[in-house]
């Protein structure tokens, strides 16, 4: 079973599971925003970039699901919520605030780079590469958040948003009361279909 | 603000018009168009055109017909045959 794999979680997989896991729940998060962001365009390139996060969880569980002997499905979808490593911060639902939603965007892009780039220097050739791949595709979502940024910042409703959020950034801990809903939603085909694979 | 978007499939070949976006800014614009016309391998450069930036003609006076200006107005087929038969090489004595 899962749970028990994890709780002799190996050196590598320690650091790697919480940044696998926020990827994972803000790409979902993310792509809720699918068919109603605020305009076409957005609506594309948002989505894009919440598909982006979740190959980047997909990609780093690979990388530790080996040693766990585990596999990358597994570890995304057949964990009990309470062995989720995500931080509150990716879990808050936001739709329909688009405001808040860039506001996480741009925070969360922020800690991200700093987080990935400590993994671009690590010793583990592996986990090192991995970093610099996720990271060439991570400019491109700084690009994004740093362009609505610029064109928000004068908004106090994005404001009050940056405010908000900012103390929660680097928060890990008790799940929040909405990431059941989430789990369910994200864990239901493999929970009907034991190894349900697409 | 509307950008016109062209495509350039491989190195060397034209550049041909892919579609456009709607986008605040010429940033936004780059953006929108990289993830639309580039981002599955499909291109390998990309112009992105403000729509004023386009001047659009479309009147081509032709009062007196010189059709011979045209690619059309030049039929070349007959005019071959005539010559080859002048010069006993048409393609009937060939054969």
């Amino acid at each position: 079973m899962v749970s028990t794999v994890l709780r002799r979680v190996s050196a590598r997989a320690e650091p790697l599971l919480p940044i696998a896991d926020d990827e994972l729940i803000l790409g979902w998060r993310n792509s809720e925003w699918t068919g109603i962001a605020p305009f076409l365009e957005e609506d594309v390139a948002f989505s894009s970039i919440a598909q982006n996060e979740i190959g980047h969880a997909r990609a780093i569980y690979q990388l530790v699901a080996e040693e766990l002997g585990t596999t990358a499905d597994e570890l995304a979808f057949d964990r009990k919520p309470e062995d989720y490593r995500c931080s509150p911060f990716v879990e808050l639902r936001l739709v329909p605030d688009w405001a808040k939603t860039i506001a996480r965007h741009c925070l969360y892009e922020d800690a991200d780079q700093r987080r990935i780039q400590e993994l671009i220097e690590a010793d583990d050739p592996e986990v090192a590469g991995l970093a610099a791949k996720i990271d060439r595709e991570e400019v491109y979502h700084r690009m994004h958040a740093q362009m609505w940024f610029e064109r928000l910042e004068d908004e106090p409703q994005f404001q009050e948003a940056l405010e908000e959020l900012r103390p929660l950034v680097d928060q890990r801990g008790e799940h929040l009361p909405e990431f059941e809903h989430l789990w369910q939603e994200m864990t239901e085909v493999r929970r009907s279909v034991a190894g349900a694979t697409w | 603000m509307i950008y016109e978007v062209f495509r350039q499939e491989r190195k060397g070949q034209a550049f041909a018009h892919a579609g456009s976006v709607e986008a605040p800014n010429e940033e936004f614009a780059e953006w929108y168009a990289r993830e639309e016309f580039g981002r599955r391998g499909e291109s390998v450069a990309l112009w992105v055109v403000p729509r004023e930036a386009v001047h659009e003609i479309d009147e081509f006076v032709d009062e007196l017909g010189r059709n011979y200006h045209r690619v059309d107005g030049y039929p070349l087929k007959e005019k071959l045959k005539q010559a080859r038969e002048r010069a006993g090489t048409s393609a009937d004595r060939r054969s």
